[in-house]
């Protein structure tokens, strides 16, 4: 897996609540059977037309945000369907954190196993980083997941918190499949347990 | 004396395979269900670290999203990209030796409708499928949830998943629901009233008077959306209905094994004074039949209502709605009764199911469809439809001008050629509006079974406690 440690990079901001996964990646590109090369499709039909031409309306249709590292969006961030191809997707197009008040539970697990760090903060901080990002292309945010600290362009410090095991997991680029099998003698011996007392499973 | 446990906590407790000092624990999966979608990375993953399925006795796989739904589709997928995806479900069920039903299979179907109708999933199970609609098993008061691709290779190999424990949130419909309204507006009526993050980080058990009596299938469009509601699961506990409904499916235990099911599972409940992290109370006198008005499932309104304005909100949400009007063509103020449309889509693993059809059926029977609508009814199985024809259900329908296809997820998710055009607007009994979710520029409001039969009828949305 690909490790996160620090990043300084453009932020994006997209104030928008309930951003779904729908939006992020739409169905049409859940036919594959990689998991790479959905950076292009990001946000399909927002930042694009039907024919292909971009909406220059959208955030990273924006020449100051076509490079954003990082992305501060509005509550409830990934909400809807578990498809991994939005992390997958986000990956790919180069945006590596993205800073929201709340996020789905399922996308939010999706992120830490695809080298993303999602940032979790109350409003009023993710405002504070929203004000930062809409600085453009000049104003670059520092994350660093190893002191758990944002620093805003301005030298603003923002303290996060993040899961012990996801934070060892995602500095260090784990394998979750290799670390739980390395706990195969306790999977054994709760088939063994589970076998005498509800064998029917 | 132990501490008094929810159902949630139970069940967790009864599948901690490791708990480390922090808190992260691995997880025990009892069931492991399987689609073309969000699989074939996964057993990608598996080929390339020449790693096997552990446990492929209880992994069971069933192509739905992609399938055609009409009835020439044993000639084959025309696209070519779902073609290759089902062929990939196709070929990994073979090479790893698990479960699985065929698109030519009869018992083919929604996964999740699958799963309960063949009896695989049982009280007190840890249930895992990449799809968050997995919510839906929670009706038997087995935990389940929706994981992504990476979670779905780390199951297949490991039989496990790495968690950290949810909190535990009650949602207590009390009383009898009045003439009209069905289990699909009760979990519509919570999601509005909570939230589509109002569960996020919660486990919801749903109880109550209300509840109880629902038959499994209501209880399992309840639990279906639960995720729409932002929880990781929802529960219900398991009772004589429950175990009802189970006995005789394939899959469930016979003979002695059943009574040692049975005595475990009527274990499966909240105790008394077990701690709640939130609690919701609807009394259910108060829910009418609600649609959808937006792009979200909290944006649900008693079919009565008009179509809220902007300033009707705060926060963020004033520009969502702004965003939601504009996307749907909605005026502030129209009733949503006049509100046209031009199809209508009854099916999904919300409403996809028997009674579904049943209720659809008592409000069709002996009608005409408004003229010029596309209208169609997939069913959820094969065996759904199986049981449909031999009612004499699929006569109604097609005599009302439905279409009556073949099973799949279809126009819920619109990865099939079951697709909203531009502008259209749906009345649906899915679980998604969001936008462009049937279809690009597509319109969706979310109803239930009988309102969309009534919406079909007359052309708009309508309530269906005024037809006849």
């Amino acid at each position: 897996m690909q490790k996160f440690t620090t990043l300084t990079g453009i932020a994006a901001p997209m104030p928008q609540i309930n951003v779904d996964t729908d939006m992020i990646i739409p169905k049409q590109f859940l036919k594959t059977i990689k998991r790479t090369g959905l950076g292009v499709n990001l946000f399909d039909e927002m930042r694009f037309d039907r024919d292909g031409n971009e909406n220059p309306d959208f955030v990273l249709n924006k020449p100051q945000y076509r490079d954003a590292e990082i992305l501060v969006a509005g509550e409830n961030f990934g909400c809807g369907s578990s498809r991994e191809h939005a992390p997958w997707a986000i990956r790919d197009f180069g945006i590596s954190c993205v800073i929201a008040p709340s996020f789905a539970d399922i996308f939010y697990n999706n992120c830490f196993k695809n080298g993303i760090l999602p940032i979790a903060l109350p409003q009023e901080q993710v405002d504070i980083l929203m004000k930062d990002a809409e600085k453009g292309a000049n104003a670059r945010m520092t994350v660093d997941l190893e002191t758990q600290e944002i620093t805003t362009s301005d030298g603003e410090v923002i303290r996060f918190e993040v899961d012990a095991f996801k934070k060892h997991c995602l500095l260090n680029g784990l394998d979750d499949i290799g670390l739980t099998l390395e706990k195969a003698a306790a999977i054994d011996s709760f088939e063994a347990r589970q076998g005498q007392a509800r064998p029917w499973v | 004396m132990t501490a008094p446990k929810t159902l949630y906590d139970k069940i967790w407790d009864a599948h901690l395979v490791h708990e480390a000092e922090d808190g992260t624990s691995l997880i025990y999966i009892d069931r492991h269900l399987v689609h073309e979608v969000t699989s074939p990375q996964a057993f990608e993953g598996l080929r390339m670290a020449g790693r096997t399925v552990r446990a492929p006795d209880k992994t069971i796989a069933v192509p739905d999203h992609n399938v055609p739904t009409t009835l020439d589709r044993a000639g084959g997928i025309t696209n070519e990209e779902s073609r290759i995806q089902v062929e990939a479900l196709d070929s990994n069920a073979a090479e790893f030796g698990v479960h699985y039903y065929p698109v030519s299979d009869v018992r083919q179907g929604i996964v999740h409708i699958v799963g309960p109708e063949q009896g695989w999933t049982l009280p007190g199970m840890t249930v895992v499928c990449g799809d968050s609609h997995t919510a839906t098993h929670g009706a038997f008061g087995a935990l389940a949830h929706g994981i992504g691709t990476s979670e779905v290779e780390h199951v297949l190999a490991t039989q496990t998943l790495i968690q950290s424990k949810s909190k535990n949130m009650k949602v207590e419909i009390t009383g009898t629901l009045p003439p009209g309204v069905t289990a699909k507006d009760i979990t519509l009526t919570v999601i509005g009233r909570t939230g589509t993050a109002g569960g996020t980080g919660h486990v919801i058990e749903y109880c109550g008077e209300a509840i109880r009596a629902l038959s499994m299938e209501g209880r399992m469009t309840v639990c279906n959306m639960a995720i729409e509601g932002g929880a990781r699961a929802g529960l219900i506990a398991p009772d004589e209905k429950t175990f009802e409904y189970i006995k005789g499916r394939p899959h469930a235990p016979k003979g002695a094994q059943w009574e040692t099911a049975l005595a475990w599972w009527k274990t499966l409940f909240s105790d008394e004074d077990a701690h709640w992290d939130k609690v919701i109370t609807i009394d259910a006198s108060e829910i009418a039949p609600v649609v959808t008005w937006g792009t979200s499932p909290e944006d649900v309104l008693p079919i009565t209502g008009t179509v809220p304005a902007p300033e009707d909100f705060t926060g963020g949400k004033v520009e969502a709605a702004r965003r939601a009007l504009d996307y749907m063509g909605l005026t502030p103020g129209t009733p949503l009764s006049e509100v046209e449309i031009d199809t209508v889509f009854i099916g999904s693993c919300t409403n996809g199911r028997i009674e579904d059809l049943r209720a659809v059926a008592d409000v069709l029977k002996g009608k005409k469809i408004k003229e010029g609508l596309r209208a169609m009814i997939v069913p959820g199985s094969g065996l759904v439809r199986a049981q449909a024809e031999e009612e004499g259900l699929a006569e109604i329908f097609q005599q009302a001008g439905f279409e009556w296809r073949l099973a799949g997820c279809s126009m819920c998710l619109a990865m099939n050629p079951d697709q909203l055009a531009p502008g259209e607007r749906c009345a649906s009994t899915s679980n998604r509006n969001f936008e462009g979710r049937q279809g690009y520029k597509g319109r969706t409001h979310l109803m239930s079974p009988a309102m969309a039969a009534a919406a079909a009828l007359t052309g708009r949305l309508t309530d269906v406690r005024e037809m006849n």
